[in-house]
């Protein structure tokens, strides 16, 4: 399975990741090699075989819905590229 | 000093033969004069450090000290410092001062450990020659010409260099033992589960691992012993006590059955490392064990059904660096569109970028199935040959790598025969198992390691069988030249 310039410029915007015009060739050759090393498990009969998530096969835990974390909200809006009055700025979504 | 083990270097203390403030002090002084070559930090906390060895030298004096009080350890830049910047080797979080401390630093710095710097490694722990790191390569100690491994390669030089006795490290495919291999010192990756990942930033979720570099398995079981234990803020911790790893170290291996997989050691496997490890199981059995020939019929795929699982894992967890809550931020975005794709875009190297691809393709629309799916159906095929080979033996055994430490840029244009380098170590995180990686000889003047593969939670059982290899032995004893 090869994959082209226009699809990986579709696989990019899914993932909102800028490439360089001038690196997808190389993308795709990469891709592409890694998609045809990958291709052997479509040989594998796994008809009846249950996928396995969690090597130990544990399920996810439950908890009672309390709140347990104090507010950190200054703490962790420290890290934040820009912020005001408690909120996350981003450039203006609706005209 | 530096050429004592962390063993000696608590019993050292205790005896009042130095101080932590000592010991950390030359830590330090070591770092400044070897590390310029190595470049195995990415920042060194010297007042924070000598802060530490304070109290823990009070904390020795009050008599309340535990095995790992006083003893400086280098942190892969994987987990979350407070106050320190965590990099994971990214230029995304090079702005990053953590908010808070992953459990794992807790827990190491609780038990009076201390933390002298953060170590270097690949973008976001994807490679394995440290050389996707945006800090630059990290030199192997045995040869400056040639990669340390990765993707914990930057703890793995400190301890090989022994500027450090001790550091940590985690695994998704091999991150630990192959660069403990290349570096020649003893790698425990524990099983899945036992170390919590909270605060240890995430590349593959179903496959992280938390675990510990040192010089031997005496010191791993102390380190692991620290840092192992039921996480509620992990929700894949696993709710179950923490052995005494160091009650079991010095158990006989009189009777140990030890699995030989003969995929282990066909085409690929270069002839001086199979001599070194033929040598090492000549050694068990002088020790008692017996061989025993079995097959893991799956193993081909697992290199395959990782470049699935563990890419479609990173694409997901990758997408929360958005430049909108932390880390890099494009300049002057023209909307939120391109301020999510430049900041991605400029923030991230180029094997990142090819994993997040690789990853949103496989779990796109109507390839999940294709890809995801059938790796994972692959998955549980390679994980129950595991459980059936330890129906008939105690522990499996074969090199970690097929080759000794390769050089910088040989592998670096070629992702597949990268991924390959993980050949002996990827099944081993598919299934969730615990191994070991220990120095077993030289190839070239180069280091060879040994991979020791348990059952699931049979970390005290590895830590025995190599802690008696390395009584028999002194491999894991040499030191690189420069560094002695």
């Amino acid at each position: 399975m090869a994959l082209d310039a226009p699809e990986i410029r579709k696989i990019a915007h899914l993932a909102r990741l800028g490439i360089n015009a001038d690196d997808i060739p190389e993308y795709s050759r990469n891709l592409s090699d890694i998609l045809a090393f990958v291709e052997q498990l479509n040989a594998v009969d796994t008809a009846g075989v249950e996928p396995l998530a969690h090597p130990l096969e544990a399920t996810q835990r439950l908890r009672a819905d309390e709140v347990t974390e104090a507010d950190n909200r200054e703490n962790f809006q420290q890290v934040a590229p820009e912020t005001e009055s408690g909120l996350y700025l981003v450039p203006q979504v609706i005209e | 000093m530096h050429q004592k083990t962390l063993v000696e270097l608590s019993a050292g203390m205790l005896q009042g033969s130095f101080s932590s403030e000592e010991l950390t002090r030359a830590c330090l002084a070591r770092i400044s004069q070897y590390d310029g070559e190595l470049n195995s930090f990415v920042t060194v906390v010297e007042a924070q450090a000598l802060a530490a060895a304070k109290a823990a030298d009070a904390r020795i004096k009050a008599g309340n000290a535990g095995p790992l009080t006083g003893i400086p350890f280098a942190h892969k830049d994987i987990f979350c410092t407070r106050g320190v910047k965590t990099s994971c080797g990214s230029m995304m979080l090079d702005n990053f001062i953590s908010p808070y401390d992953a459990t794992v630093t807790e827990k190491l710095l609780e038990a009076g450990a201390v933390m002298v710097g953060k170590t270097n490694m690949d973008e976001f722990a994807m490679g394995s020659s440290n050389e996707t790191s945006f800090y630059g390569a990290v030199k192997n100690p045995w040869d400056a010409a040639r990669v340390p491994g990765g993707s914990s390669g930057g703890s793995a030089a400190a301890v090989a260099a022994r500027l450090v006795p001790a550091g940590t490290g985690t695994d998704t495919g091999g991150s630990i033992r192959q660069p403990a291999a290349l570096c020649g010192i003893t790698g425990l990756k524990p099983t899945y589960g036992r170390v919590s990942r909270y605060g240890m930033i995430a590349f593959a979720s179903s496959l992280d691992q938390g675990g510990t570099f040192t010089r031997t398995a005496a010191d791993a079981a102390v380190m692991l012993g620290a840092m192992a234990g039921f996480d509620r803020r992990d929700s894949t911790s696993v709710d179950r006590p923490v052995d005494d790893y160091r009650r079991d170290l010095d158990v006989p291996l009189q009777g140990l059955k030890i699995g030989l997989p003969k995929e282990y050691f066909g085409e690929g496997l270069d002839a001086g490392v199979a001599a070194v490890i033929e040598a090492a199981l000549t050694e068990y059995r002088k020790l008692g064990a017996t061989i025993i020939d079995i097959t893991l019929p799956h193993t081909h795929l697992s290199v395959p059904a990782y470049y699935v699982v563990a890419p479609a894992e990173c694409s997901s967890n990758l997408s929360r660096f958005d430049g909108v809550r932390f880390g890099y931020r494009a300049r002057d975005p023209k909307d939120l569109e391109d301020l999510y794709t430049r900041s991605r875009g400029e923030g991230f190297g180029d094997e990142v970028k090819r994993r997040i691809l690789i990853g949103t393709y496989a779990l796109s629309a109507g390839y999940y199935d294709a890809y995801y799916l059938q790796a994972q159906k692959v998955r549980r095929l390679i994980r129950d040959d595991f459980l059936q080979a330890f129906e008939q033996v105690d522990v499996i055994m074969g090199p970690t790598t097929p080759s000794v430490a390769f050089k910088l840029g040989e592998k670096a244009d070629d992702p597949v025969s990268m991924y390959l380098s993980d050949i002996y170590t990827i099944a081993v995180n598919l299934a969730g198992l615990p191994a070991m990686s220990i120095p077993a000889g030289f190839s070239a003047d180069l280091p060879v390691g040994l991979h020791i593969t348990g059952n699931h939670f049979a970390e005290a059982k590895l830590l025995n069988v190599a802690h008696r290899f390395q009584q028999a032995t002194d491999w894991h004893a040499r030191s690189p030249q420069g560094f002695a």
